[in-house]
């Protein structure tokens, strides 16, 4: 059948199996809109306040779920307004699907209104984009797009669109679901030297990471764990992959990590990595990072192999085919050495976190934030942050109770990212969904309580005000001599009153006790909620390897 | 420090050598040369680029190429490959230089291609080293203006790139 340009980009995207749509419509998107409106009964469209706000919604909807995110955005500034979202999506190998408008090409490169080559900007921070410039290749453009989005490593991909493209008609079929490009299977020595290194291996250390975790590995991971009697450490993305109460799981490593568990990864002699990519933040000194171990790497892009760290071993194939070959072949054993090593690891840490409780007195702290937080959310709880203390906070203290809970942007590290994913996240799962922010980051993209309201999302906004900028503040306390330029808020907001001027509704709390009130009538009251947290501004997160240093700089603690 | 050439074919489409360069810059690798141009099937280019670095920068180089997705084939061509560049060059002479600057251009092979009163431009090809001498050659003589191709390549033997 004939149909137009943008009925062709519509009905691709359901024939893709796209069931929600975040965007902002435009002059140079006013025909998908059309579209839109036709086959509203197929594909849902959530109108966010902002651009930013739909890529981080498409986002997050990837991160709850999988699936790939679509967002929408107009020509010009539309267009430009996605860049930092797609920018988080791809340091974070998060599918996602773009498309934006363009000016007719008979008016491309001649500076014309709200003109701007999206392509050429988004060129480093997609894994492929499109530029459409014959009707012939829309669908299939398309279709390539998803492929490539959650293919391999996946990643985020623009298509553009110019108007006389959308208007233009062509003839449509539908199409299956395409399927992901399959990865090879690793072969059989790669595998036999890898069960070599696992089975000699004394003080086994299985790292996971974002990889892993997308993948839905944890209870593999705890399997493998449990037969060779390894622990188990994760970076940031791979958060939420191994459920809570596993013994064995010592929690994130890295700059702000568990103390055990960075401590741990020092002291292995063998690190299995499960797509993990070796960031500086979960290195730190490179020259310095687990000298003692050897290290298995499983990774479905060749491009990471001794990127960032030389491994023993690196294997670029399926993942998940590889980690289960390992699993089965190696040998079941026990390292009670180890085991002991790290129970004393694990109570040294415990040592740390005690002596910082006690100094704490009455304050409402972090810690007894997510105390709060992990004893009363309800099951199957997303948790989304934004970035900065809290985040790390978030990282430290919160528990999970199944895969894809936990939704951040860790690569590039997006301040405002964290209510566009919250919106994603609820739209994609109807799951509780709680939002932990701080003062700072909620500023930045704020304007996206309206889009919960509008469409009652009941999205928990967990507002950690220590009214300054916390994390950078920390690195001025602790390497910068105290000179906290620029990093004290000082502003007047009055964050219930706004949350209340937003239709949502609003709660203050400067105790553990009001928190517990606000929180617990928060996560029932099926409305977006905000709680205006207050937290002393002197607050840090620690453990801290300082930047570019190593387990041996360690701060544990420090005297305010 | 080595120098490496490697070659890629790519798909012959608007915008690709974009894709290419775009991420040399993003990755922070410094290319000492690139050429592009049509290959013996339609549907690719080839580009050959040449780059001084360790055995890390050409691993990442590579491994980072062959992520893009209009990248169908890269390889690190062999040693005793061949390797030829052509250049054009515009040197000064006066009565006096000029018979030995026709001399040297007769014996690195070059050809006087434009001759002005006052100027003379010499089409060089070549492997780079002797292009290289003959630009030593002329400083003497007053180079003008140079402008060189970078490095074509292929393999010896009966077989493309693309069969490996």
């Amino acid at each position: 059948m004939k149909l137009t340009g943008a009925e062709i980009i519509i009905r691709t995207l359901i024939e893709q199996g796209t069931t929600d749509v975040f965007g902002y419509p435009g002059g140079q998107v006013i025909n998908i809109y059309d579209a839109l409106y036709k086959y509203q009964d197929e594909i849902n469209h959530v109108l966010t306040a902002h651009e930013q706000g739909a890529s981080h919604a498409a986002d997050g909807y990837s991160r709850a779920t999988g699936k790939v995110g679509v967002c929408i955005a107009t020509s010009g500034p539309g267009a430009t307004n996605l860049v930092t979202g797609i920018a988080t999506a791809m340091l974070d190998s998060i599918p996602m699907v773009a498309i934006t408008g363009n000016v007719p090409c008979s008016l491309i490169g001649k500076d014309s209104f709200q003109e701007i080559d999206i392509t050429g900007v988004t060129l480093p921070i997609t894994k492929h984009n499109y530029f459409i410039n014959r009707i012939e290749d829309l669908a299939d453009s398309i279709r390539e797009a998803f492929q490539i989005a959650k293919s391999g490593r996946p990643g985020p991909v623009l298509v553009d669109v110019p108007k006389d493209i959308q208007v233009a008609t062509y003839e449509y079929e539908p199409q299956p679901i395409v399927e992901k490009v399959p990865l090879p299977k690793a072969k059989e020595e790669q595998i036999e030297e890898a069960v070599k290194l696992v089975n000699e291996a004394k003080r086994p250390y299985i790292y996971i990471g974002g990889g892993a975790a997308g993948l839905g590995l944890g209870d593999e991971v705890v399997e493998l764990a449990n037969k060779i009697d390894a622990c188990i450490g994760c970076s940031f993305m791979g958060l939420s992959a191994v459920p809570d109460g596993c013994d064995r799981f010592l929690g994130m490593q890295g700059m702000h990590g568990h103390y055990a568990s960075s401590m741990a990864q020092n002291e292995a002699d063998l690190i299995i990595g499960v797509g993990v990519r070796f960031s500086d933040r979960a290195t730190g000194n490179v020259s310095k990072f687990a000298k003692k171990s050897k290290i298995i790497q499983l990774d479905p892009d060749f491009a990471e192999i001794n990127k960032n760290v030389r491994v023993d071993i690196g294997i670029v194939a399926d993942v998940e085919d590889s980690f289960k070959r390992i699993a089965s072949a190696c040998e079941a054993k026990s390292n009670p050495e180890w085991i002991a090593r790290v129970e004393q690891l694990k109570s040294e840490e415990a040592g740390f976190e005690a002596e910082i409780e006690k100094k704490s007195g009455d304050a409402l702290t972090p810690k007894r934030i997510f105390d709060v937080i992990n004893e009363c959310k309800l099951p199957a709880t997303i948790t989304v942050t934004d970035v900065g203390q809290h985040q790390m906070w978030a990282a430290q203290y919160s528990t999970f109770d199944r895969p894809r809970r936990f939704v951040s942007s860790g690569g590039l590290g997006t301040m405002g990212f964290g209510l566009g994913a919250a919106i994603g996240s609820f739209v994609a799962t109807n799951d509780p969904t709680v939002l932990i922010t701080g003062d700072g980051s909620f500023g930045m993209n704020l304007n996206e309580l309206a889009t919960a309201v509008k469409y009652n999302l009941p999205v928990v906004i967990v507002l950690v005000n220590n009214g300054v900028l916390g994390m950078v503040r920390q690195w001025q306390n602790l390497f910068f001599g105290g000179r906290f330029s620029n990093t004290v808020l000082d502003r007047q907001t009055d964050f219930v009153k706004l949350a209340e001027a937003f239709g949502a509704v609003g709660y203050r709390a400067a105790t553990k006790e009001e928190f517990r009130s606000a929180f617990e009538q928060a996560v029932r009251c099926g409305r977006p909620v905000l709680i205006d947290t207050i937290i002393d501004k002197d607050e840090m997160v620690l453990p801290m390897l300082p930047p570019g240093g190593s387990i041996d700089d360690i701060i544990t603690n420090v005297e305010k | 420090m080595n120098k490496f050439v490697i070659a890629v074919y790519v798909d012959n489409r608007f915008g690709v050598l974009t894709r290419v360069t775009s991420m040399f810059t993003r990755r922070g690798f410094n290319i000492d040369a690139l050429t592009v141009g049509e290959t013996e099937r339609s549907e690719y280019s080839r580009i050959t680029i040449c780059l001084s670095g360790d055995g890390y920068a050409r691993e990442q180089l590579i491994n980072q190429l062959r992520k893009l997705h209009n990248v169908k084939k890269v390889d690190v061509l062999e040693d005793d490959s061949i390797k030829r560049e052509l250049m054009l060059i515009k040197v000064g002479y006066t009565k006096d230089t000029r018979s030995d600057i026709i001399t040297a251009a007769d014996v690195y092979r070059a050809k006087v291609i434009d001759y002005t009163p006052e100027e003379m431009c010499i089409e060089v090809t070549g492997d780079p080293s002797k292009i290289d001498a003959f630009i030593r050659l002329m400083i003497p003589f007053g180079i003008i203006e140079i402008c060189r191709t970078g490095i074509v390549a292929l393999e010896r033997g009966n077989t493309t790139l693309l069969d490996k």
